[in-house]
């Protein structure tokens, strides 16, 4: 897994509350047995005219120049701003793959879906949650001020604004240090494989029938 | 000290150790594996060199991609070369590994939250997962279920565990009698209605009170289903006789003596009486009427007798946006009746509403009534093949088909559109799936999400109408 430390970059606002999976990419592009490549079917509904085919080149595609991903002034933005509850619907990792082969590094939002929000942390995409007068004033400034860059401080837990500002966030330790670090949970878990063998055993002991069943 | 939630219980039962930063391991007993959210997880077993901890934890079945049309000729036949290959790489990825799949033309094959519960699979007690949101429906068992992404498939694949954190204790209680023609689909809608699209973010949910224990298993996993809608990975329901009886006797189910000392386990799995939960919603059976969802969200819902929101209602900038946005996509006017939507497509099945009891609903309305001309296509897609199988031996198939409606092979169809069945841009759908997000049942389609009966009368009508009106008639 990409590691996340410190990242700077542009952020882009998408003004909409509970933007969910299907939005974020639409499940035409499910079908696909891999990881990557899904950066250019990110928001397909929203930033093309027409509708999006699997395994198709999206350059000569009619653009909807309205999408806030589409305005030349986001040109490589890799932090997204968003509203409440982003990242509703369906369990797809597809989503967190998409925004990540895109660019983005991270998603501000006030609220998150819950398995949206763990399935970034597998992936090296940092959700964060500001309060909503931050991600307010968030919205206000980076409409102001063309090329608006946010700073994210992971060691530090805070948003830094152009003007110095610092907007601090909350993560969980085990994730900040596996996202620090790169890691991968399985080879994690893996260290605890006794622990899982003596419950396993307790468990076969006390609930014989779910083992062995399904055959 | 207050008693213990049966998501407490669960959860207690199942802990492996507690890690130093507060999160959980804890060990899941059962994992359903479909197509789409399993290859990249095989995959990365395979990178790693890593084999599954335990293969009789796992079972699979292809139900998102796979075409409802007639499919004797097998994968091979299917036509979108795409939905061919990810079919085929989980047929290929369980025989690899030796896991139990029902494969397309098994007539055990359906959508996971069919298929599992269908065998036995999932049991009162156990922990279960699956790539997809909706595995909430297995709570209605009295397990601790949830939808988890493709990374964590891989994690329990090779770990038999997943991290995890506790969730808060949410008590959703439906006391009184619903009216006729008032359904688990219409009480689950009515409830996200109330505490919103994100208002359980956080929470396992526990549906109780007087409506869930008198409702069947099949209307649990309907309620339970669409916990998720309303931001709750988990919607439980405790273990009663209906839960036992529908348990017993299926597939992978313990028998003989495993059978009796699970009985006894499972009379535990209920909330104790002194139990304290975080949030608690109380909703009276009476106030729920047949409902009709009219926007973007599930929470964009109304009864069937009420009218389109006009945002000039209301204060909340953020909401009046998104009412808005709803209103223009969905091509409503405010203040329009419900009624007289018009609608062009029907759609009856998904993981929500595919089971037998759904079915029946749906023919009891359509029998000797033909659906309205308006109507392109009305689909009926069991959930499984053994729900096909009961149906036809019903004669609930020659209903439908005298009706008007499509009867099908089973899979998750147009609830997501990923195999060919579709709307067309602009086109209204009758639905009794369970996202009415935007382009969730084709690209530009209007979904509207009610009952099994509410889809099967507004095929009739060609418009929703109150199917308690035509119940009576």
């Amino acid at each position: 897994m990409k590691k996340f430390n410190q990242h700077s970059g542009i952020a882009v606002p998408l003004d909409r509350a509970n933007v969910d999976t299907d939005m974020i990419i639409p499940k035409q592009f499910l079908k696909s047995i891999k990881r990557s490549g899904f950066g250019p079917n990110l928001f397909d509904e929203l930033r093309y005219l027409d509708e999006g085919l699997p395994d198709q080149d999206c350059s000569g595609r009619p653009v909807n120049e309205e999408f806030v991903l589409n305005l030349p002034r986001y040109n490589g933005a890799s932090v997204l701003l968003a509203r409440e509850n982003f990242g509703c619907g369906s369990s797809r990792e597809h989503a967190p793959w998409a925004l990540d082969d895109y660019g983005f590094r991270s998603v501000i939002a006030p609220s998150f879906a819950e398995i949206f929000y763990n399935n970034c942390f597998k992936n090296g995409l940092l959700p964060i949650v500001l309060s909503e007068a931050e991600v307010d004033q968030l919205f206000t400034e980076v409409a102001a001020n063309e090329g608006y860059e946010l700073t994210i401080d992971l060691e530090r837990q805070v948003v830094v604004t152009p003007s110095g500002a610092e907007m601090s966030f909350e993560i969980d330790d085990f994730r900040k240090h596996c996202l620090q670090n790169g890691l991968d949970d399985i080879g994690l878990t893996l260290q605890h494989a006794d622990d899982i063998r003596a419950y396993e055993e307790k468990a076969r002991a006390a609930s014989p029938w779910l083992f062995d069943a399904i055959r | 000290m207050a008693g213990k939630t049966l998501y407490d219980k669960l959860f207690e039962q199942h802990l492996v150790r507690m890690n130093e930063d507060g999160s959980a391991l804890i060990y899941i007993d059962r994992q359903v594996l479909h197509e789409v959210t399993s290859p990249q997880a095989f995959e990365g077993l395979r990178i790693a060199g890593r084999q599954p901890w335990r293969i009789d934890a796992n079972i699979a079945t292809p139900d998102h991609n796979v075409p409802t049309t007639e499919r004797s000729g097998g994968v091979e036949e299917i036509v979108d070369p795409v939905s061919k290959i990810q079919v085929k790489t989980l047929d290929e990825n369980c025989d690899d590994f030796g896991i139990l799949e029902f494969k397309m033309n098994d007539q055990r094959q359906g959508i996971v939250h069919v298929m599992a519960p269908e065998q036995g699979a999932i049991l009162p007690g156990v922990t279960a997962v699956c790539g997809d949101s909706h595995t909430a429906t297995l709570g209605a068992l009295g397990a601790l279920a949830h939808g988890i992404g493709t990374s964590e498939v891989e994690h329990v694949l090779a770990t038999q565990c997943l991290i995890t954190k506790k969730m808060k204790n949410m008590l959703v209680r439906v006391d009184g009698e619903l009216g006729i023609g008032v359904t688990p689909k219409d009480v689950i809608l009515h409830i996200i209605g109330v505490i919103g699209t994100a208002g359980g973010t956080g929470y396992a949910i526990e549906f109780g009170g007087d409506v869930f224990r008198n409702m069947t298993m099949e209307g649990r996993m309907t309620v339970s289903n669409m916990a998720i809608e309303a931001g709750a990975r988990v919607g439980l329901v405790a273990v009663d006789q209906t839960t036992i009886d529908y348990v017993e006797g299926r597939p992978f189910a313990p028998k003989g003596e495993q059978w009796d000392a699970a009985v006894t386990a499972w009379q535990d799995l209920v909330s104790d009486a002194d139990a304290e939960f975080d949030a608690v919603v109380e909703i009276n059976a009476a106030d729920i009427e047949p409902q009709v969802t009219w926007g973007t969200s599930p929470e964009m819902v109304v009864g069937v007798s009420e009218l389109v929101p006009n945002p000039s209602n209301e204060a909340d900038p953020v909401k009046v946006d998104g009412i808005e946005r709803a209103l223009k996509y969905m091509g409503l006017e405010a203040d329009q009746k419900i009624t007289d939507i018009q609608l062009d497509r029907v759609f009856i099945g998904s993981c929500t509403n595919s089971r037998i009891e759904d079915l029946r609903d749906a023919a009891k309305v359509v029998e000797g009534r033909k659906v309205a001309g308006n109507i392109i296509q009305a689909l009926v897609v069991p959930g499984s093949g053994l729900v096909k199988e009961q149906a036809e031996a019903e004669g609930l198939d020659k209903i439908f088909t005298e009706a008007g409606l499509e009867w099908r092979e089973p899979g998750c169809s147009m609830c997501l559109a990923m195999n060919p069945d579709k709307l067309g841009a602009g086109e209204h759908c009758a639905s009794t799936s369970n996202r009415n997000f935007e382009g969730r049942q084709g690209f530009g389609g209007r979904t509207h999400l009610v009952s099994p009966a509410m889809a099967a009368a507004a095929a009739i009508a060609g418009h929703f109408v109150d199917v308690r009106e035509m119940v009576k008639a």
